[in-house]
């Protein structure tokens, strides 16, 4: 009653607006600035440098760490949400267990990436963790320290663990939101279960996979930290060392602001490019109600 | 140089993740750096308390000293504390060797410096080419009246840490230099009587452990084999590393020079080692201190730093000597260098407490505390006297194994250009090796490529280290 229609809408959208201003919109206009300069580490002499932080960046690795990158982000998202459906379908099926399943399946989720990273490295570990162990009893020259690919294999077999246990619950939800009757008139039809899945679920789920696929991406392309940097450091010879890796080394690490705000900007249209071509995609799809 | 970023840490991290969970939710009013008793609480509130209390004014002190290190620097600090009442100095863990020098660079930018930071070694050219973020030691000392110069320094440490012009910017702390350490028991199984003095003897005694049944003959330190087998391996057999005086002379320009015969020769020995199981390394983030103590393996390159550690952990008799040098080099052995950290003293603080780190960094390198220092730890001491009152006390007459680390660091004068790897952008150079010694190790390359990858990254690498900081 006191505020004017003007005010009132600019007051409440003030808290919004100084986090996103601050944490957001300011340090990125400092990066696109130290993009474009040489500065020492200690930030007392900089100078304009053109294009040269860019440049360093392509060559500096950037190729490898764009492979790692989409291969990790492709392997994660496709084979967290082929066993999160996977498991939610099955657990719908059961009865009275149903709430227990359910459970199991969420816990790993509740694990803090630092912390599940830091379990399965005691697993891991070559020569001493038990699950290294069990490898070699298998005949597997296990040494994750040393061999890129199952270092990779590591990283993204715990990075499935995880994002499964997410992509269950939007998947068991979404199944929960499908009526019965639809499903029993498929069936009246003559439809198996297997056409009713395919041709009855999985569209109505179109919705759940377009939101799963782009937390899935986001989750591989930002949330990877923790557990490369408890697990590998990004090693061995990069084999795990994606563009967010890599620009937390180069930036925090080694204190190369400028390179990292190039690397920055370079992601930051990888990241873009990508999520919108997977949303309108993956949209084209999905049928919303 | 022990502080690794190993795994050892890992198994604090629930612990820690628990800590500061509850931390936060029993995180109240008070944010105390001094005291947490109620009185002082009461008494903190007249304004001018921040930092001049009755303990005197605050000197914080950045480090990467934990466990028993950390112990034993914070008596020494307490000592410093009790000897005068004017300053209060606060030793603050800050993490690994790079999370120091990383910390320390974002406060610095932050304008919220520490008054002294623990450097490590492989940071000294990005902090020392960086003039203005911080006073020169030499200078300091002077102006405070306190007696200082470059020869109170054994030739090793005073070398590594030296500018162009002989002066020392920092003040070199906790030395130390990589030895080899070996099992007797399994060399004297195998028929070994001596432990080998040439890397040829290393293979055949490879060789000889094997068909005893000891497969692996070697390891090195996991997180620093770029400093046991490329830096020291450079200064120890007189090889060059890099242009300039392995960057001691210049900034622009600088080269490296590791895609050479020598370091080929060497990388290849210890792939072809790799490859029959002789020699392990798992990647800089893998501890290799078990390995050698619980016998996996038999002779270790490692730092004297890890004496303690070591001859706590071996169940067996321990031998320790000299690094091996490259058989039929003239020049070898010449010398090796320190490893470890120097304490500078960072520029922005209140003019008040420059004083105080001045007594600080003059307490520190008193014969008595670098006595304390090196006698309850693996360090070297860093000054000549207090290695000739150690000597005088008798401790290496009782501590023979002590002296390898001495021995090396003093074989013979520097040459210009093993006085010490003096260039920018160390850690990330030590990185691009580490790459190349995985990829040789796993049979993936062999070292001229390898190492042909890592020289080419390192100059890339340097080349911006110069366009930074010559602009």
């Amino acid at each position: 009653m006191a505020f004017s229609h003007r005010v009132l809408p600019i007051l409440l959208l003030l808290p919004e607006l100084a986090v996103v201003g601050i944490f957001f919109l300011w340090p990125s206009v400092q990066a696109i600035g130290e993009a474009f300069q040489e500065t020492n580490a200690f930030g007392l002499r900089s100078h304009f440098a053109g294009l040269a932080n860019f440049q360093a960046a392509l060559q500096g690795g950037y190729g490898q760490a764009i492979e790692v990158t989409v291969a990790f982000t492709v392997l994660t998202a496709v084979a967290s949400m082929a066993f999160g459906l996977f498991l939610a379908v099955q657990v719908e099926q059961t009865g009275r267990w149903r709430t227990l399943y359910r459970t199991v399946f969420i816990w790993t989720y509740a694990v803090p990436g630092a912390v599940a990273a830091a379990l399965w490295l005691f697993l891991f570990e070559p020569q001493i963790g038990p699950g290294a162990r069990l490898l070699g009893a298998l005949g597997v020259h296990w040494n994750f320290a040393l061999s890129g690919p199952q270092a990779f294999g590591l990283i993204v077999a715990l990075t499935v663990w995880q994002q499964t246990a997410y992509d269950f619950v939007f998947f068991s939800a979404g199944l929960q939101g499908i009526r019965t009757d639809v499903l029993e008139a498929a069936s009246l039809d003559g439809a198996g279960p297997i056409t009713r899945f395919w041709r009855v679920v999985m569209p109505l789920l179109g919705p759940t996979v377009v939101f799963v696929a782009v937390m899935d991406v986001l989750a591989a392309l930002f949330g990877s930290f923790a557990v490369i940097d408890v697990i590998t450091q990004g090693g061995p010879a990069g084999a795990t060392t994606t563009l967010v890796y890599m620009l937390y080394r180069d930036g925090f690490q080694n204190g190369d602001v400028g390179l990292a705000g190039a690397e920055t900007i370079l992601l930051f249209v990888l990241a873009g490019i990508l999520l919108a071509v997977q949303v309108r995609v993956l949209n084209r799809r999905a049928h919303y109600r | 140089m022990p502080i690794a970023r190993s795994r050892s840490r890992l198994g604090l991290l629930a612990a820690t993740v628990g800590l500061s969970l509850l931390a936060a939710a029993c995180s109240s009013s008070t944010p105390s750096t001094t005291s947490t008793s109620p009185s002082s609480t009461a008494a903190s509130s007249s304004p001018s308390s921040t930092t001049n209390t009755a303990t005197g004014q605050t000197l914080t002190v950045w480090t990467a000293f934990s466990g028993a290190l950390g112990a034993t620097f914070n008596h020494v600090v307490d000592d410093f504390n009790a000897s005068q009442h004017a300053y209060h100095v606060v030793a603050v863990y800050k993490g690994s060797y790079s999370e120091v020098l990383s910390d320390t660079i974002a406060a610095f930018r932050a304008h919220a410096a520490p008054n002294i930071a623990q450097i490590f070694d492989a940071g000294t050219a990005t902090i020392m080419d960086a003039a203005g973020t911080y006073e020169p030691v030499h200078t300091l000392m002077a102006k405070y009246g306190y007696p200082f110069a470059t020869s109170d320094f054994i030739g090793g440490a005073a070398s590594y840490y030296e500018t162009a012009a002989d002066q020392l910017d920092s003040l070199p702390f906790n030395s130390s230099t990589p030895v080899l350490y070996y099992n007797k028991a399994e060399l004297a199984h195998a028929g070994i009587t001596q432990p080998p003095s040439t890397w040829s003897q290393v293979a055949a005694d490879a060789a000889t452990l094997a068909a005893h049944g000891q497969r692996c003959s070697l390891t090195s330190s996991g997180a620093y084999v770029m400093w046991t087998d490329m830096e020291q391996y450079a200064v120890w057999n007189g090889y060059h590393y890099a242009t300039d005086d392995n960057g001691y002379k210049a900034v622009q320009g600088v080269k490296l020079e590791i895609d050479t015969q020598p370091f080929i020769s060497h990388l290849a020995l210890l792939g072809s080692l790799a490859q029959k199981g002789e020699y392990i390394w798992n990647g800089v983030a893998t501890s290799t201190v078990p390995l050698f103590t619980k016998g996996t393996c038999a002779m270790y390159e490692q730092s004297s730093a890890d004496l303690t550690t070591i001859e706590a952990a071996a169940k067996f008799p321990l031998g320790i000597t000299e690094l091996p040098v490259v058989a039929g080099d003239p020049a070898a052995p010449q010398n090796t260098v320190v490893g470890g950290a120097s304490f500078w003293v960072l520029s922005g603080a209140p003019s008040s407490s420059y004083r105080g780190d001045a007594a600080f960094l003059h307490y520190l390198m008193s014969p008595t505390t670098q006595a304390y220092w090196a006698s309850h730890t693996g360090y070297v001491p860093v000054t000549n006297a207090a290695s000739s009152l150690l000597r005088s006390q008798g401790f290496y007459a009782t501590h023979p194994s002590d002296l390898v680390a001495v021995k090396e660091l003093t074989n013979k004068p520097p040459l210009s250009y093993t006085r010490g790897i003096r260039l920018g952008y160390l850690p990330e150079i030590r990185d691009a090796e580490a790459s190349a010694i995985a990829e040789v190790l796993a049979g993936k390359e062999s070292a001229a490529q390898a190492l042909a990858t890592a020289q080419s990254q390192g100059d890339k690498i340097l080349a911006q280290f110069a366009a930074q900081y010559g602009g």
